[in-house]
């Protein structure tokens, strides 16, 4: 053991950061990343098993407060009407997302030009292009090129996902009111890819691939960036960057798998631990420098946090569709993507279609919205809607509120007493109206598939996957966290590439984009190495 | 008070009492079905597995099936376990409007547990496994269904 400091640290193993530590990885640099959570075993998940639905509601829960688990953190979501979900483990959130992948639009980075609200990016559509594609190629995804709702795109890695019985039915309702669809482009395999198997349609997604065929960072870029020399250090948890006299970055604290703490040097720092998990970090970061908190001086640190406000419409139909069987998505609308003054509203949403529920899922829906019964009626009104259900998910563009925002709960830690997230949250007027609108479209959609009944939840508590905004990127100091190319402007040898360094949210999720953002840091980085800090 | 609390309950294992509630409420929600010859949730392995998953929260549990009681006091006059078939409905009705996220709680341990046994899943036409390492068979689906679609001139929005 040495203390001369390793080249590169990057703290957590989930999105951003392996897709950083693979591209780096070129430079021969040592690179060390250290994440809170283990490695995973799919044989662990639950697919593998009869409890598969119940497991997600406790060991595999998207919630970090169900699961409790030794890799979490406590969140104090409490004030907020949006639930926080995520997953500790290296993978991080990719272990539990549905492997939705779309990228955002040019218009996406130009709200405050377009629609005079919130900001635009320091950066653009065109800048990240070759980087989503970069991405899409190393995590693997399924689509058909021709979208007219998107830039076009030359070629797709892999055919689209099947429509199924569900998306057949949906597609019906688009096609009968005139509006967009198109096969979702989605990071799951349906031939096999870079060492991954083909989707068999097990309808776990969000509970893990055993199959491996959703593209989940722990077996798309790891075993790439491993190999090739990335040392990944698991159950470790970061507790404070540290700072020396002149302001730089030295290194970090942590606590290793016994609990015991730790100190390892850097020449650089990367955090890649979501929009909460990296303000939590810098606001535990304080030291006479940085009183307020690393990378703090404007004061942004934890604010314009963002999330993207859910809905969801149900639709029962008299045929049998694919229940249980398939993955979670599959085709998905952008016809109330871009603004439209006359809805009353700005900016927009996508429509995903969520495509069926198993037999449980099924019964805790029909009996939350009184379709069905107790006692002899049960049975019959449970075949009504098993394997009949099918739904329309409208993700709402969020936009960035000061008032929104990460803060450190003066009281909750984790369990290794370093103080744990609190979130304060609350619902904007246009994200109400847009949530409304997308309620209404989405029965109609369903009604002219042929739903014989719907029902809609709007909006979704538990939904906070997409944690955003929180250390926003800027050429201005004053207004912004990062410049343009990810790193602080208060500590030139820091940068983040999570979700926090978003400006706004788009209306998609994010996850592609995240992954282009960090590919693009690391590329700026290596294009600067001789004058990283000046 | 209800029985749960006149015996001094300390919320730690399931009583007595308490697995009796528990089985009526099962019953109550899901009974046998002789159309479909299925068995009700109080059946015994399906009760079984209600009882060793139940652990894993146990502490909401107590706390809904003390409510549960509650309710059948307040409407019934005893205790819900003591109720016939036909008079568990409306006191269960009663507390799912008034309690709802206890009524789920129940609800939702029942059904976890009836709809994952051999029985009931072959019933519904489902192969009785996990979904892993099998997989299902989902149909393609008629692709023609996007020519409209693709007919569309480009609408994303330009930006400056």
């Amino acid at each position: 053991m040495t203390d001369e400091p390793i080249d590169v640290l990057i703290i957590g193993a989930g999105a951003s950061g392996a897709a950083i530590a693979w591209s780096l990885v070129e430079t021969r640099m040592r690179i060390v990343c250290l994440e809170q959570g283990g490695n995973m075993n799919p044989l662990d998940y639950p697919s593998a098993g009869r409890d598969w639905e119940a497991r997600t509601s406790s060991d595999f829960s998207i919630s970090p407060n169900a699961r409790n688990l030794p890799s979490d953190y406590p969140v104090n979501d409490n004030d907020s009407p949006i639930k926080v979900a995520n997953f500790n483990a290296v993978g991080g959130s990719t272990i539990l997302y549905a492997g939705q992948f779309p990228r955002f639009h040019p218009s996406d980075f130009r709200v405050r030009s377009l629609d005079d609200v919130a900001d635009d990016w320091p950066i653009d559509f065109a800048t990240l292009e070759p980087f989503y594609a970069q991405n899409d190629h190393m995590m693997g995804v399924a689509g058909l090129a021709g979208d007219p709702a998107n830039p076009p795109r030359p070629s797709i890695d892999m055919p689209p996902l099947p429509l199924g019985k569900a998306g057949q039915a949906v597609a019906k309702g688009f096609n009968s009111l005139g509006w967009h669809w198109w096969p979702s482009d989605c990071a799951i395999a349906t031939r096999p890819f870079d060492g991954r198997e083909r989707c068999v349609n097990l309808g776990t997604c969000v509970s893990g691939c055993a199959q491996g065929a959703k593209a989940s960072t722990d077996i798309t870029y790891w075993p790439h960036a491993r190999r090739r020399g990335v040392e990944l250090r698991t159950h470790c948890r970061v507790r404070e960057i540290t700072v020396d006299d002149q302001g730089m970055a030295s290194g970090v604290i942590y606590f290793d798998s016994n609990g015991r703490e730790q100190a390892l040097k850097a020449h650089v720092i990367v955090l890649a631990c979501n929009g909460i998990g990296t303000p939590r970090i810098l606001l535990n970061s304080k030291s006479t420098t940085f009183p307020d908190g690393l990378a703090n001086s404007s004061g942004l640190v934890g604010k314009n946090l963002m999330f993207h406000p859910y809905a969801a419409v149900q639709g029962v139909f008299d045929e049998e569709l694919d229940g249980y069987r398939g993955p979670h998505k599959g085709i998905q609308s952008q016809e109330f993507y871009e603004t439209d003054p006359s809805r009353g509203f700005v900016r927009g949403y996508t429509f995903e279609y969520s495509r069926g529920l198993g037999p449980v899922g099924t019964a805790v829906t029909g009996l939350s919205r009184n379709r069905i019964r107790w006692g002899e009626d049960h049975h019959d009104s449970y075949r009504k809607l098993f394997s009949r259900i099918t739904s329309l998910v409208a993700l709402c563009e969020d936009l960035p509120e000061e008032h929104n925002r990460v803060t450190l709960d003066p009281d909750l830690t984790d369990s290794n007493g370093i103080p744990a997230p609190k979130i304060s949250y609350t619902f904007s007027d246009n994200s109400l109206k847009m949530l409304e609108h997308a309620v209404a479209r989405g029965t109609e959609v369903l009604k002219a598939a042929g739903a014989t009944d719907t029902f809609s939840i709007s909006p979704i508590d538990f939904s906070g996957w997409h944690l955003m905004g929180t250390a926003r990127m800027g050429t201005d100091p004053a207004r912004s966290v990062v410049n343009e190319w990810g790193r602080s402007h208060d500590v030139k040898n820091l940068f983040i590439v999570d979700g926090s360094i978003f400006v706004t949210s788009a209306g998609v999720n994010p996850t592609s984009t995240i992954q282009a953002l960090s590919l693009y840091i690391a590329d700026q980085m290596k294009q600067r190495l001789a004058n990283l800090f000046d | 008070m209800n029985i749960l609390q006149k015996s001094g309950h300390q919320f730690q294992q399931l009583s007595r009492e308490e697995t009796a509630i528990l089985h009526a409420i099962a019953e109550t929600v899901i009974p046998a079905s002789h159309q479909y010859d299925l068995p009700s949730a109080g059946d015994a392995p399906i009760f079984s597995d209600i009882l060793a998953t139940s652990t894993k929260s146990r502490s909401e549990l107590h706390t809904a099936l003390s409510v549960l009681d509650d309710v059948a006091y307040q409407v019934a006059g005893t205790g819900f376990a003591a109720l016939t078939v036909t008079s568990r409905l409306p006191v269960g009705e009663t507390f799912r409007k008034n309690h709802p996220q206890q009524a789920m709680v129940l609800e939702t341990l029942i059904v976890q547990c009836y709809y994952r046994d051999d029985r009931v899943m072959r019933s519904l036409g489902m192969e009785a496994r996990a979904p892993f390492p099998k997989g299902f068979v989902v149909e393609q689906g008629d692709w023609s269904l996007l020519d409209p679609v693709r007919k569309r001139n480009a609408f994303y929005r330009p930006a400056p």
